[in-house]
């Protein structure tokens, strides 16, 4: 009777404070933001802590760790680090050469790359050849292999990758050859002008054949089972948890630029826990989304980072086959110019994002000079609430009808549930006669109304594969992937067809056409309507320096971070 | 008793037949592809990839392919979770800590309500019973959610009792989770408890035994616990579901390498295989507790009889 007692009390104890706790939370749940007393007042010298440990968290777990199949931002982000190509996106996320001995040597028509490699070893102490980048390369196109993004980065740049994929041609007609141990040399269907940021991408490093081979299936399902090129080493992973550490590879070429030692990496799903384990002192960086990032936009140690990544309505002008209001440019425009932006994203969004009036993303692309391509062609399509109204009328008239119901087809995160409920509000209070309806789905949902085209308005985005507008502006050309809305404007698609031909060789040419592009797909016929350039907020320890972040591929870099004054 | 044991798992047997072909076929009518970049892949790409996986095949082929896999113990191999890797290991590799969290919260859940439950009703009407009442309301209407974002708060983050989350300090690591599992079970047990054991303190056999002159513990344990015992034993089954469903968020808010958070994570994705592999890894398991309740009922209380009563 006595033990009860006291296990009866301890469980009253528990419960109760528990349940107290709640009452109490309200006003106590900013206490958080303290920065950790001891960080405090240490200047940053760049004076280098003798523990150089590196502790960061993961949204998702790694869906595998083989090159060719990847196609998640967790497995890009790790091959970043433990891998590497010819090129690399360095601090200023212009790409040098990495395996690559300083730059090719490029045929006057930009059709064949002649690479030489510097010395350099793979993990176990072998050297990395041509033969192992003409390997990969040939192992990602192969059909057999099933690579998401092999064709996807090949088809139409390197010779011989859009048969291959068809099943067409062998592996081994792939247009990249190893001259000798030291050269690779690399043929392309067409000049591609930003075909060293290219070479920076996963898809382009090299593959150990002798490795794969011996593995056979084993290989990449765990950390033992991978071999690596980079700055770093994956190490602790078992293939399906969620953590796994990365150590400093002693092989990499540039090792004596790399200065942490370990980074250990935890998967956290939940976002306040996230922020918990931050603010406890055990992780070092977080990522900040809704309230959180609201909560914390104060805090001294916050960092706004702006990504590539632009989010826009896409305008379906004939759903299942049938035309609908929005065939009318006028109907269109009036939807472009019809909701304020700025608020959304000082209100509704509050993480760092801009408001959007254009496709290219702002800080992404730099022409030879180093101006941004934005500054080339400025802000194309605004908020205006009286020209909305006016397009507005004029395409009902047209229509010869006085009201309109359209359906916005969104994402069924709480980001975008709220994004779509403001924009809701906005046409429908600027633009008389509208009614929206909502219709949130899964991501999955969203790309299969998507491909049938059973939608009238999708909030979608994109971000980059390589470092050139030309990611941005192919993506609505008559009959693409993405152009699931019947939009079709002659000029414009030849507007692409020659910034991607006869113009490649021309760069000034080249940016002009595809601002060109861009003014025709948002300004003339408002076949998108362009709302937010998205921004992340993190929160990251003062005595973290040196996370260089990345527009495309991986994410980040660790191979120049460094632990200063947290000791 | 080996009879009836015996016909309960030929029934369980089918029972999960059936669980499979309709988890399959519902499955294979969410919407969505299993594709990760489907957005990306023209449809020739997207058919390569489909095809690797055998998702080109017509569907009744690709079911008795699956049911024949099953048959011989082959889960199939994850789309895009876990790219290429067997599901079976992956349901091997991450049931250790849904288990251990899944158990100790039970246990502690209903050894708890059991005690608190018992004092209740052994002093009914006093400030005890009305604190236990509390409790158990407390209990029964705060989702485990809550309870785990309020421990993980105070005694992980303010207090620094135990690891704020993260799988990595042992025991100490599955403390805050079983607690916050234990919630349901625990409020659960002592509503049940109290109610059937003041029930039975009010009957003639309690009234004797006092006459007997038989000791207030002895008449608690030995007389009116163990009658108390069925209705709970009763709600094992449903608790063990409460359990299961609890853990998938306790899972993610404590950064468990569980296997509950993949089973939600899995439909999100059409990662088929493991959307069959952990459906039917719940369906064992809970057939199994029902099973196991069915047979305690006779263990507990002799009165009921398994085999139907045909002797």
């Amino acid at each position: 009777m006595k033990n009860s007692k006291i296990f009866w009390l301890l469980s009253l104890v528990l419960v109760l404070s528990a349940f107290l706790a709640a009452c109490g939370g309200g006003d106590d749940t900013d206490t958080g933001t303290e920065a950790p007393e001891d960080t405090e007042g240490t200047e940053t010298s760049g004076e280098l802590d003798s523990e150089q440990v590196l502790s960061l968290m993961e949204t998702a777990e790694i869906p595998t760790m083989d090159i060719s199949l990847a196609e998640d931002a967790v497995a890009f982000n790790i091959f970043n680090n433990v891998n590497e190509g010819l090129f690399r996106l360095d601090q200023e996320n212009l790409a040098e050469p990495a395996l690559a001995e300083g730059e090719p040597e490029v045929s006057e028509d930009g059709l064949t790359y002649t690479f030489t490699l510097r010395d350099s070893n793979w993990s176990d102490g072998t050297p990395v050849t041509a033969e192992d980048f003409v390997y990969s390369w040939q192992r990602s196109i192969d059909p057999d292999t099933g690579s998401p993004y092999g064709a996807y980065m090949m088809a139409g740049s390197i010779v011989n990758a859009t048969e291959i994929a068809a099943g067409e041609m062998e592996p081994t007609e792939l247009g990249v050859t190893a001259v000798d141990e030291k050269t690779l040399e690399v043929q392309l269907e067409r000049p591609v002008p930003y075909f060293m940021s290219l070479m920076a991408f996963p898809t382009f490093y090299p593959q150990n054949e002798a490795f794969i081979t011996e593995k056979g299936d084993a290989y990449a399902s765990n950390s033992e089972n991978l071999i690596f090129n980079g700055p770093f080493t994956l190490t602790n992973w078992d293939g399906t948890g969620l953590t796994w550490s990365m150590e400093k590879n002693p092989e990499y070429w540039d090792a004596e630029t790399v200065k942490l030692e370990t980074i250990n990496v935890d998967v956290v799903k939940e976002p306040a826990t996230a922020v918990n384990l931050y603010n406890s002192g055990e992780k070092d960086r977080t990522g900040l989304t809704g309230e959180f990032a609201m909560q914390y936009a104060n805090d001294e140690n916050l960092i706004t980072e702006l990504e590539p990544t632009v989010f826009y309505f896409k305008l379906n002008q004939e759903r299942n086959g049938e035309e609908n209001a929005l065939s009318n440019v006028n109907i269109r425009k009036a939807i472009a110019k019809g909701f304020n932006k700025q608020n959304l994203v000082d209100v509704v969004l509050a993480n760092g994002s801009l408001p959007a009036n254009y496709l290219v993303p702002t800080e992404f692309t730099f022409d030879e000079s180093n101006t941004d391509f934005r500054d080339v062609n400025g802000d194309l399509i605004e908020f205006n609430a009286e020209e909305a109204a006016e397009h507005w009328a004029t395409g009902l008239e047209e229509l010869g009808v006085e009201e309109v119901t359209l359906e916005i087809l969104g994402g069924d995160t709480e980001t975008a549930k709220n994004m779509d409920a403001y924009l809701k509000e906005q046409l429908e209070t600027n633009l008389e006669g509208l009614t929206i309806n909502l219709k949130a789905v899964p991501f999955g949902v969203r790309l299969e109304l998507d491909e049938a085209q059973d939608y009238d308005i999708q909030t979608a985005g994109w971000g980059p594969d390589y470092q050139d507008p030309m990611t941005f502006i192919d993506l609505f050309v008559t009959g693409s992937a993405q152009n699931k809305m019947s939009y079709s404007n002659s000029e414009y698609d030849a507007l692409v067809e020659s910034a991607k031909g006869e113009l490649a060789t021309d760069p000034a040419a080249r940016w002009e056409a595809m601002a060109q592009a861009e003014k025709i797909l948002l300004e003339d016929d408002a076949a998108i309507a362009p709302i937010y350039q998205r921004g992340l907020m993190s929160l990251q320890q003062p005595y973290v320096n040196g996370i260089v972040t990345h527009p495309f591929g991986g994410d980040y870099s660790y191979k120049w971070a460094y632990i200063s004054g947290k000791e | 008793m080996a009879k009836y044991i015996g016909k309960r798992l030929i029934y369980m047997v089918i029972t999960l037949a059936l669980i499979a072909t309709f988890t399959f076929f519902l499955m294979k009518v969410l919407p969505g592809s299993p594709v990760a970049s489907a957005d990306k892949l023209s449809p020739e790409q997207r058919a390569v990839v489909e095809a690797r996986y055998g998702l080109d095949k017509p569907l009744p082929v690709q079911y008795f392919d699956y049911m024949f896999g099953l048959l011989q113990g082959d889960l199939g191999i994850s789309i895009n979770q876990f790219k290429g890797k067997d599901v079976t290991d992956v349901i091997l590799s991450r049931m250790g800590p849904s288990a251990q969290i899944g158990l100790q919260g039970m246990l502690l859940g209903t050894v708890l309500g059991i005690l608190l439950g018992m004092i209740a009703a052994l002093r009914q009407n006093s400030w005890v019973d009305y604190s236990s009442t509390f409790i158990a309301i407390v209990g029964i209407s705060i989702p485990s959610f809550v309870f785990a974002s309020l421990l993980q708060y105070w005694f992980g983050l303010k207090w620094g009792l135990f690891p704020v989350a993260l799988w990595k300090d042992g025991f100490m690591s599955s403390v805050l989770p079983s607690i916050a599992l234990a919630m349901f079970p625990l409020a659960t047990a002592a509503r049940f408890i109290r109610t059937e054991m003041i029930e039975v303190l009010g009957s003639d056999y309690i009234t004797l035994a006092k006459a007997k002159g038989a000791s207030g513990s002895e008449i608690a344990f030995k007389h009116a616990f163990r009658n108390a015992l069925i209705p709970l034993v009763t709600v094992l089954g449903p608790m063990a579901v409460a359990i299961l469903t609890g853990s998938l968020v306790v899972e993610q808010i404590f950064a468990i390498p569980g296997i509950g958070e993949q089973f939600v994570k899995s439909i999100m994705v059409n990662d088929f295989a493991i959307i069959m592999g952990t459906t039917l890894f719940f369906s064992v398991f809970l057939i199994v507790i029902i099973l196991l309740v069915d047979i305690l009922y006779g263990v507990i209380d002799p009165r009921i009889r398994l085999s139907g009563g045909k002797n």
